[in-house]
């Protein structure tokens, strides 16, 4: 009987071994080699904003409920999709999302600009009870997000956490995340004024619930859905620059 | 070179191993698996050469092809756009009157304007753009702000009570909470709104409404008028028609006055072309022709 290379490699353990590893780090080298230049190939976006402490309580909710299981966060390069949703979706919109929430089914909509499409009331009218609003869904209902207090103080700690894997807060948006979350919810409030001057004066600071007395977890889902597609508009300038 | 063993069963290798008297069958793998696996790494070879595919550094092989999906998608857009131009320039030119009189633009009105309603204004208005509580049915032909198409195109350019720096504001007050009229007040004056359109009162509310013309008289008439008819210019409601945006039932009109109302449209000038929202604006007017 011929002698298969197989065959003899088979039998030479410390070869075999070796061999293993060297295919296995073919496959582990394709996928982390173009890691090591992610800075320079995700796109320019100077005008990138961080979520704020309250909008990342509302994508922890996002990611408790399993929103991400039905509802993608990508709009794809086809032309039904552009003319649907909007620009279609750049890795640098997504540069602080961690872990990303891109998705892979869609049984409700795509929700990557979703930002300012709907008002507040709608939101929360469809997270109570979506049939309240849109007959024909089969979304559940998540009713409890209006009743259950939002988890506010640990948020310093949520944000130290992404700091650590590269989102740029500083030390006084950690320090002050509590009180943010609290301010943004409620631009009645004296700690409102905080949120705009750490984040943005594009920040939405409204009472995303209706209910201005208490920061619920209705209050940071609807925060974190109207400020998707709204971080950046390098989406737009993309798109328009390749109109030209 | 191991023993060749022959099985005596079916006359062919085994592997030369036996475990508990069991001895296995050295079965060559089929060439036909080698063949499909000779025909997927050519094609990826070719597949390699021909499209983008390897990063190299801080840029990636081009491939031949020159393909780039995002330049494919926004020519695929720029061709439809292209090909519906033929219209979408007559309703980007035209005035409305003029749109509304041609029966062939106003198809086209009709079947693009339900796809934009659709994914764009459904969510809130419904499908038929019948509304529901809380948000207006732009089916009934009551109108905050005006019901003509260029009114009905600025209303959805920079919206109501949105974030757009153009945006219409109104914004009916909470006269009980805020303490301007006690509780027993904003019961009359609800129960005199409600005998303003024939609603059904109570023997109680029959009793207040005198009380609550005075009320209203020296209240509410700055923006909804005398005639309570509303005013398009504050974009408040008339409450003598059968519309309610809210509710009719004593208790929902209640807390409209005793908490007021602040509804929000959102601005649709950046996310919608000019000529959507003229779209939109002459597809929104035809929503009312079913039901009257």
């Amino acid at each position: 009987m011929k002698e298969f290379f197989h065959r003899r490699i088979e039998r030479n353990a410390i070869g075999f071994v070796l061999a293993i590893v060297g295919v296995a780090s073919i496959g582990g080298l394709v996928e982390i080699a173009p890691l090591f230049t992610i800075h320079e190939t995700v796109e320019a976006a100077p005008d990138m904003r961080l979520y704020t402490p309250l909008e990342l309580a509302g994508r922890n909710l996002y990611i408790r409920e399993g929103c991400y299981a039905c509802h993608s966060q990508m709009i794809r390069t086809l032309r039904d999709e552009v003319e649907r949703y909007g620009p279609y979706s750049l890795a640098a919109e997504s540069q602080y999302d961690h872990p990303m929430l891109w998705g892979s089914k869609r049984t409700g909509p795509d929700l990557a600009r979703l930002g300012a499409k709907y008002s507040d009331a709608w939101h929360v009218a469809h997270l109570i009870n979506p049939r309240d609003v849109v007959p024909e869904s089969v979304m559940p209902r998540y009713g409890w997000l209006q009743r259950n207090p939002l988890r506010i103080d640990d948020l310093g700690e949520h944000l130290a956490a992404q700091r650590a894997v590269g989102v740029p807060y500083t030390d006084a948006m950690i320090e002050n995340a509590t009180a943010d979350a609290r301010g943004q919810a409620n631009p009645e409030a004296a700690e409102s004024s905080g949120v705009t001057e750490r984040y943005g004066e594009a920040t939405n600071v409204r009472v995303f619930d209706g209910n201005p007395s208490l920061v619920t977890e209705m209050d940071a889902l609807v925060a974190y859905l109207q400020v998707l597609g709204q971080l950046t508009g390098a989406a737009h300038q993309e798109t328009a620059g390749r109109q030209e | 070179m191991a023993i060749e063993k022959r099985d005596p069963v079916t006359g062919r290798v085994t592997t030369g191993h036996e475990w508990n008297g069991i001895e296995e069958l050295e079965t060559p793998i089929p060439r036909v698996v080698f063949f499909f696996l000779a025909v997927t790494t050519l094609f990826a070879v070719v597949y390699w050469v021909l499209m983008p595919a390897w990063p190299v550094g801080v840029t990636y092989t081009r491939g031949l092809l020159g393909i780039d999906q995002r330049e494919v998608v926004m020519r695929q857009v720029e061709d439809a756009a292209v090909l519906r131009a033929a219209w979408t320039d007559r309703v980007g030119a035209a005035g409305f009157e003029e749109i509304m009189a041609d029966a062939t633009l106003m198809q086209h009105v009709r079947d693009t304007g339900r796809t934009l309603f659709i994914d764009n204004c459904a969510a809130c208005h419904g499908t038929r753009g019948t509304g529901g509580p809380g948000f207006p049915n732009l089916a009934a032909g009551a109108w905050l702000w005006g019901g003509d198409p260029e009114t009905l195109a600025e209303t959805i350019r920079v919206g109501i009570n949105s974030t757009s720096d153009e945006t219409r504001v109104s914004q009916m007050l909470a006269f009980g909470r805020d303490g301007v009229l006690g509780r027993e007040e904003v019961r009359s004056v609800a129960a005199y709104v409600r005998s303003l359109s024939d609603l059904p009162l109570g023997e109680a509310d029959r009793g207040r409404i005198e009380a609550g013309k005075e009320i209203f008289a020296a209240n509410c008439v700055a923006c909804h008028g005398e005639d309570a008819k509303g005013s398009t210019d504050a974009g408040a409601p008339d409450l003598t028609d059968a519309a309610w945006i809210y509710g009719s039932d004593a208790q929902t009109v209640f807390t409209s006055i005793y908490s007021g109302r602040q509804g929000h449209m959102p601005h649709w000038e950046g996310r919608l072309s000019p000529v959507d929202i003229k779209l939109l604006a002459l597809y929104v007017g035809t929503l009312g022709e079913d039901a009257r």
